[in-house]
């Protein structure tokens, strides 16, 4: 059994798969980082991220896969399931071993694994369209905490271009501690060190907008007011809207002040 | 903005345009992107929440006034009703949706309005917020206004020139009811714009056709509503009206609105009567077979069967009427026949055509792709001879597939349940 350890990128993935091949390894298994059970395992290889080889292999997958089948292994893997990396593997060896085009043989595991693991991310990224809420301070920027359970940012960074072309935004992901900045031109990945809590109530009210709060209330208000209580129906509301996003909801989140 | 009254006037107009259900914000395949670096564009639609009724809320959803002329029995702006009034400048309008939008909690507006003086004073002042959110606030994101029955040809023309969508509600599914209950108004008032749009709608998508850079009309197309349960109609009229729309006015969609009790008006349910909820999502299930599994409105209901089954979907209901087409044979099939087996849905049965490219599919391989199988099992054929379907009645059928599914409205059949066991 041989452990690759690779950087965590999609193009290092890419580049492991290249030297599975180049080194002839068998029964491989996939870490991020050396902390891993690397003791277990009777060898261990460390993958150099190499663009060339990572290109080789993309273009090998794309002869074989339709643009829909190459941006489902891309979304699978950053679903970040465990064991992903090896789940994509055996879909790779199964592309590679078959002439024709295999991602519609939907009963195979190989092949199913990956397409709920894309679809989960493709979930995830979608529900971060709806529940990311800006907020508004004093210089003009709209900032946003999430917490999703797929590395979604790289995948919502163009629909959040597209559509606030004209305002500043930061996107910031709390569990993997970083963001996508907006500068009006251009969208940057950013690591941000906080001086004090971002989310005590005096840091929120010394950089916040003066409207901001009113911004807020109105949406508490609002959401209350559309609200048909013959209809409650507490069950659908969870399932659309789960309780692990609502600290992060402003329309969840009571007024304090009031 | 006056902070306080703003926050009262939200309360008051948005929970008098509740009642309105229409929520879609997908823009269809004329999309208005943000090309010119201003605010927002139109997609595929988002949720952005769901209220505590589970309904979601995707646009910010409001009357600009909701002082009326009319005298409506089943709405709660009537005139008579006793409830405190309020209406919005245009600015505020304005203000709020930008405000929204820009924080990410919604994907537009949907603005209605009471008939305040007369239908083109009223459609005025909506065309007026369309127009000052796309000319001022360079804002792409989605507009649905309601066309005011009885306003005049141009305004509504003007209003398709800046919003995605237009409505109008024809609410009571007969004549006779809107006689009933609205004794001013006539069904005829409610076609009459309907008419005007889709020939406008038809013309632009002429139009773009031969010039691509056409400008937008109603790019999303118009809906309307029916109100359900204030009054007698049965669902062979609700969904016979239903289809009218879908096929004389190219309607996007139909929406149906459980009637929810705000009056102790004796034509009308009274106050805690509960909201018909099994009935609408019934209704929904046959407007989704009607548009996206190819089945025709007599299939499902007739006059023979001139109401939707409460107990079971309309689906099922069809297959155990038509026993006679099953099993089907799900490796050998044409999809649109798989799309009529219960308990697989459009997504599972593209998936099923898919994968039966690679082997024959069984059992278990359909529980993987995530079939509903225990219920899709009494009408499926499987090549392999020792899988045998047992000659099962429709009533046989029925009652197993009940025992073995876990309604959402179970408590509601516990009598009907008991007449089979």
């Amino acid at each position: 059994m041989t452990l690759l350890i690779y950087d965590g990128t999609f193009e290092g993935w890419l580049t492991a798969v290249f030297e599975i091949y180049e080194y002839k390894f068998e029964d491989v298994i996939f870490a991020k980082d050396e902390n891993s059970n690397a003791l277990f395992f009777s060898k261990t290889h460390f993958v150099e991220t190499d663009n060339l080889k990572a290109n080789r292999v993309l273009k090998g997958l794309k002869q074989r896969l339709s643009p829909t089948g190459i941006t489902n292994m891309d979304h699978a893997f950053f679903s970040e399931l465990p064991q992903i990396e090896e789940s994509l593997f055996r879909f790779a060896t199964y592309v590679f071993s078959s002439s024709k085009n295999i991602e519609g043989d939907l009963s195979n595991n190989a092949v199913l694994n990956i397409q709920k693991a894309a679809h989960l991310t493709g979930k995830e990224s979608h529900r971060m369209k709806a529940f990311v809420r800006f907020k508004l301070t004093k210089d003009n920027l709209y900032y946003a905490i999430v917490e999703p359970d797929c590395n979604v940012l790289p995948l919502i960074q163009k629909h959040f271009k597209n559509r606030y072309a004209d305002q500043k935004w930061l996107i910031y992901d709390t569990k993997r501690k970083y963001g996508i900045y907006y500068d009006l031109e251009n969208v940057s990945t950013v690591e941000l060190t906080f001086d004090s809590n971002p989310s005590s109530s005096k840091f929120l009210a010394e950089i916040s907008d003066e409207d901001e709060e009113f911004f807020q209330n109105l949406w508490r208000n609002y959401f209350k007011s559309v609200n048909i209580e013959s209809r409650k129906n507490t069950k659908l509301h969870v399932q659309h809207m789960p309780k692990r996003y609502w600290k992060n909801l402003t329309e969840k989140i009571p007024n304090l002040k009031k | 903005m006056v902070h306080e009254r703003v926050m009262e006037k939200l309360a008051i107009l948005a929970d008098a345009a509740k009642y309105d259900v229409s929520c879609s914000s997908s823009a269809g395949q004329n999309k208005r992107k943000n090309q010119n670096k201003g605010l927002g564009d139109t997609g595929n639609g988002i949720c952005h929440a769901y209220t505590e009724d589970g309904r979601c809320v995707s646009l910010l959803k409001i009357l600009l006034t909701n002082h009326c002329i009319f005298d409506c029995a089943y709405c709660v702006s009537r005139k008579s009703n006793d409830i405190k009034r309020a209406g919005f400048t245009v600015q505020e309008v304005v203000d709020l949706t930008i405000g929204f939008y820009r924080r990410n909690y919604i994907e537009g507006l949907f603005l209605s309005s009471g008939i305040f003086d007369n239908p083109d004073y009223t459609m005025e002042r909506l065309v007026r917020i369309a127009k000052k959110l796309r000319l001022e606030e360079n804002f792409n994101g989605y507009i649905h206004l309601k066309a005011i029955p009885g306003a005049s040809d141009e305004l509504i023309k003007e209003a398709g020139m800046y919003a995605d969508r237009l409505s109008v509600n024809v609410e009571m599914p007969t004549e006779k009811s809107l006689k009933l209950l609205a004794p001013e108004k006539n069904h005829a008032d409610v076609i009459k714009p309907m008419e005007y749009l889709r020939n406008e709608i038809v013309g632009y998508k002429e139009e773009k056709k031969l010039n691509f850079k056409a400008p937008l009309f109603a790019p999303a197309g118009q809906s309307t509503q029916m109100v359900i349960g204030a009054t007698q109609e049965n669902d062979l009229e609700i969904l016979g009206m239903a289809n009218y729309f879908y096929e004389q006015m190219n309607m996007r969609r139909v929406y149906y609105s459980g009637y929810v009790p705000i009056s102790y008006d004796n034509r009308l349910p009274a106050i805690g009567t509960p909201v018909p909820m099994i009935r609408e999502n019934r209704l929904y299930q046959a407007d989704w077979l009607i548009r996206f599994y190819g089945f025709n409105v007599n299939e499902i209901v007739g006059f023979d069967q001139p109401n939707l089954d409460l107990d079971i979907d309309p689906k099922l209901g069809w297959a155990l009427r038509n026993l006679h087409q099953f099993p089907v044979d799900i490796n050998s099939a044409d999809l649109e026949l798989i799309l009529r087996i219960p308990g697989i849905g459009v997504t599972s049965a593209k998936k099923i055509v898919s994968a039966r490219k690679f082997k024959r599919l069984q059992p278990e391989d359909l529980k993987k792709l995530g079939i509903a199988y225990n219920r899709s099992k009494f009408f499926l054929a499987f090549s392999s001879p020792f899988y045998l379907q047992k000659d099962l009645t429709s009533i046989q059928i029925k009652e197993q597939i009940l025992n073995i599914q876990n309604s959402k409205y179970q408590n509601n059949f516990s009598n009907q349940l008991s007449l089979f066991q």
